[in-house]
C-alpha cells in the first residue's frame, strides 16, 4: 500500500510539532524516519497510525484518504518500542487478539486464528512459545511477539516506533538484519522510527532525516551520506567537520589565504564549509591548503584523529590520518578536502 | 521485569542480602499477636466457655441467623455496586482534567472522615419518608429508610472510598501504549475495556471489593440510625450483639461474633485466593 503525506502540520496545544511535512512512501518500501529527539519523527509516524490526527493536510493511503478514518479502520500494524504486550494473554492470545476483535463473518473461526498464530511465530522464529506469558520472554522475544502481533491483521502498512531502542547492543544488530529478511520475505510498506543513524542507513530503502518538525532530506543511504543537502543533515550522518570561510570571485578563503578550492557558482560572502575528516588529502607544502597546528591526537581503531587548530580564530577542527602517515608526527599539518560542500553561513541549522 | 517461575513445592522466599528480615519479621508476629490474636482468641475463649449444645442453640437461633443474613447481605450488596460506581469514579478521576477534579477527589475520602453516626443521621433525614429523596421515592412504593435497601445506602456510602482508593493508582499505571496497540489492531472502545483494561484492574478492584465488604460487616454507626433495628427485618449482627451486651449475656454476645468472625475470615479467604489467582493469571 502506497502511503502519502501531504502538507501535514500537527501542534500540540499551539506547539508546532510538525511544520507542512509532505512525503511519499512507495508501495512495499522499507523506510527510515531519522532525527534527534523533538525532530517530529516519531509524531509524524503516529499521523500515519491515526494515534494523532493531524492539525492540517492530509494523509491518503493509496487513493483513499486515511485521515478521517479511525485508528480502528486504517488497518494499520503499530510497534510500540516498549512492546505494549497485553501481559494477562498468553504469547498466542497476543498474536491472535487482531484478529478475535473483529466481527460477524470478518473474524476467522477459533481454530484458524490459533493456526494463524503459530504460523506467525514460526516466522518470527519463536515456535513452541504460544503457551508462554510476556513476563516470561526476553526484551528481543517480546519485540517479536509485538511484530507478529501486528503482523497478524494483515495490515497495510507496518510503522515501528523505535522498535530496538530498548534492546541491548548485539540484539538490536540481530533482530535489524532479521527485520531486513521479514520485510524482504513479506513485502509490507515498512516505517520505522529511530535516532540510531547507523541502523537507518543500514535497513531502510530509504531514510527521511527530520529536525525540527521538517523533513530535511529523503534519499537512500548513499544519497543521504554522499550529498547532504543541509548543514544539519551534513553534520548529523556521519562524522563532519566545519570551517568558517569566505568565498571571493569564486574562490574559497581562510583569513587571507587561499585553501585552493575553487567554488565558482558560490555567493560570495560568509560560508561555511563542511568535509568529512576521513575525506581529505594531505598535502606537504603550503600553497592553496589548509593548514593547521596539532592540537589533540587520538588513536580510533586503523587510523589516528587529529585535532587541528586553524588560523588566527584557532578553529578547531578533526582530521583522519593513516596511523603510519608522517604527518602524524609533526606539530603542524597541511591538507585539502577531497570532498567538500559550502552553505551560506547566515542560517546555521537550515537547509540552503 | 522477568521474573523466574516459582519453584516447586513451598519454601520461604530467599530475602535479600540488606539484613532486616529476621527483626521486621519478629516484629511483626510479635504486634499482630498483641493487637489481633490476643483479642480474637479471648473472643473465641469466651464462647467456648458456653459448650456445644448452648453455642449451637443460639446459633441457630432464627433471630441471630437473620441479623446474620441482612449484615452479610447488605454488605455484599452494597459492595458490589460500590465496585461499579467506585471504578468509575476512579476512572474519571484518573483519566480526566477538569475544573474541580481536586475538590471531587478529596470529596472520596468523607466517608473515611466523617463519624458514621453522622453520616448515618444525615442519610435517614434524607431518606426518611418525609425527607428530600425519601418524599419522591415515596409514591413510587419504595421504601428506604427503616429497610434492609436503607442498610444498603449507608454501607454504599461508607465503602466507596475504599473502592475508590485501591483501584485509582493501578488505573493511573496503566500503559497508555497498551491501549494504543490494542486499537490499531481494530479493537473498539468497548473491547478495549472489557479486554485489555479490567483484566489489569482485577486484583485492584477484588482488593476494593472485600475492604468495602470487610468494612460494610463491622458497620455499626450509620447502619443502627437508618435500618430500623426492627428484629428479624432490618436488625444487623453488630447491633444484635449490642443488645445481648446490654442484656448482660455475654455468652451470646461472644457466640454470635464468634461466628461473625469465623464467617467473615472464610469470605476474605476466598476474596483473597480469588486475587492470588487473577494476579497469578494476569500479572
Amino acid at each position: 500500500m502506497e502511503v502519502r503525506v501531504a502538507n501535514v502540520r500537527k501542534e500540540f496545544e499551539r506547539f508546532p510539532a510538525l511544520h507542512d511535512v509532505s512525503l511519499d512512501i512507495k508501495s512495499g518500501e522499507l523506510i527510515a524516519l531519522l532525527g534527534p529527539s523533538g525532530s517530529g519523527k516519531t509524531t509524524l509516524l503516529r499521523l500515519i497510525a491515526g494515534l494523532e490526527r493531524p492539525t492540517k493536510g492530509t494523509i491518503f493511503f493509496g487513493d483513499e484518504d486515511a485521515s478521517q478514518k479511525s485508528i480502528q479502520d486504517r488497518n494499520v500494524g503499530f510497534v510500540f518500542q516498549h512492546y505494549a504486550l497485553f501481559r494477562h494473554m498468553t504469547v498466542a492470545d497476543n498474536i491472535g487478539f487482531g484478529l478475535k476483535v473483529r466481527h460477524g463473518a470478518a473474524r476467522p473461526p477459533a481454530q484458524e486464528i490459533r493456526r494463524r498464530a503459530s504460523e506467525l511465530l514460526d516466522l518470527v522464529q519463536l515456535s513452541g512459545l504460544e503457551k508462554r506469558y510476556p513476563a516470561q520472554l526476553s526484551g528481543g522475544q517480546r519485540q517479536r511477539v509485538a511484530l507478529a502481533r501486528a503482523m497478524a491483521i494483515e495490515p497495510k502498512v507496518l510503522l515501528l516506533d523505535e522498535p530496538f531502542g530498548a534492546l541491548d547492543a548485539q540484539v538490536r544488530r540481530e533482530l535489524r538484519r532479521w527485520l531486513r529478511e521479514i520485510h524482504d520475505r513479506t513485502g509490507h510498506t515498512t516505517v520505522f522510527v529511530t535516532h540510531d543513524q547507523e541502523e537507518a542507513l543500514e535497513l531502510a530503502d530509504r531514510v527521511v532525516v527530520m529536525s525540527q518538525g521538517r523533513i530535511e532530506q529523503v534519499g537512500s543511504a548513499d544519497e543521504i551520506y554522499d550529498t547532504p543537502n543541509s548543514p544539519f543533515v551534513y553534520s548529523f550522518i556521519g562524522e563532519s567537520s566545519c570551517l568558517p570561510v569566505k568565498v571571493e570571485s569564486g574562490e574559497v578563503w581562510i583569513a587571507d589565504r587561499s585553501i585552493g578550492l575553487s567554488a565558482p557558482h558560490a555567493a560570495s560572502g560568509d560560508a561555511l564549509l563542511y568535509f568529512r575528516p576521513h575525506d581529505v588529502e594531505l598535502l606537504d607544502g603550503c600553497s592553496g591548503c589548509i593548514a593547521g597546528t596539532v592540537a589533540a591526537s587520538r588513536r580510533v581503531a586503523g587510523t589516528r584523529r587529529v585535532e587541528l587548530e586553524i588560523g588566527g580564530e584557532r578553529q578547531r577542527v578533526e582530521v583522519e590520518l593513516p596511523v603510519d602517515h608522517p604527518a602524524a608526527q609533526k606539530s603542524r599539518v597541511a591538507f585539502r578536502p577531497r570532498r567538500w560542500k559550502l552553505f551560506p553561513a547566515s542560517e546555521p541549522g537550515k537547509a540552503s | 521485569m522477568t521474573t523466574a517461575p516459582a519453584p516447586a513445592g513451598w519454601r520461604f522466599k530467599q530475602p535479600s542480602v540488606i539484613p532486616g528480615f529476621g527483626l521486621t519479621l519478629g516484629f511483626s508476629l510479635a504486634y499482630l499477636t498483641l493487637i489481633i490474636l490476643i483479642p480474637l482468641s479471648g473472643l473465641v475463649w469466651r464462647s467456648a466457655a458456653l459448650g456445644w449444645t448452648d453455642f449451637w442453640a443460639i446459633a441457630a437461633d432464627r433471630r441471630t441467623i437473620n441479623a446474620l443474613e441482612i449484615s452479610f447481605g447488605t454488605a455484599f450488596i452494597a459492595a458490589g455496586v460500590n465496585v461499579v460506581f467506585g471504578t468509575i469514579v476512579a476512572w474519571v478521576l484518573v483519566r480526566y482534567r477538569f475544573p474541580g477534579r481536586r475538590i471531587v477527589d478529596a470529596m472520596v475520602d468523607l466517608p473515611f472522615a466523617l463519624p458514621t453516626a453522622v453520616a448515618g443521621i444525615a442519610l435517614t433525614t434524607l431518606y426518611a419518608p418525609n425527607g428530600w429523596i425519601g418524599k419522591l421515592l415515596m409514591p413510587l412504593g419504595i421504601k428506604v429508610a427503616y429497610t434492609p435497601l436503607g442498610i444498603v445506602i449507608a454501607l454504599v456510602f461508607i465503602g466507596l472510598p475504599f473502592v475508590v482508593r485501591t483501584v485509582q493508582p493501578i488505573m493511573e499505571e496503566l500503559d497508555k501504549e497498551v491501549e494504543e496497540a490494542a486499537a490499531t489492531l481494530g479493537a473498539n472502545r468497548f473491547q478495549i475495556i472489557t479486554r485489555i483494561l479490567f483484566p489489569g484492574l482485577a486484583p485492584a478492584i477484588i482488593t476494593g471489593f472485600s475492604l468495602a465488604f470487610a468494612r460494610g460487616v463491622g458497620e455499626y454507626g450509620s447502619v443502627i440510625f437508618i435500618a430500623g433495628n426492627l428484629p428479624f427485618k432490618s436488625e444487623i449482627a453488630p447491633l444484635l450483639i449490642v443488645i445481648r451486651l446490654e442484656e448482660y449475656n455475654y455468652p451470646a454476645a461472644t457466640a454470635i461474633a464468634a461466628i461473625m468472625l469465623a464467617l467473615s475470615f472464610l469470605m476474605l479467604l476466598v476474596v483473597n485466593l480469588a486475587q492470588s489467582w487473577s494476579r497469578k493469571r494476569y500479572g
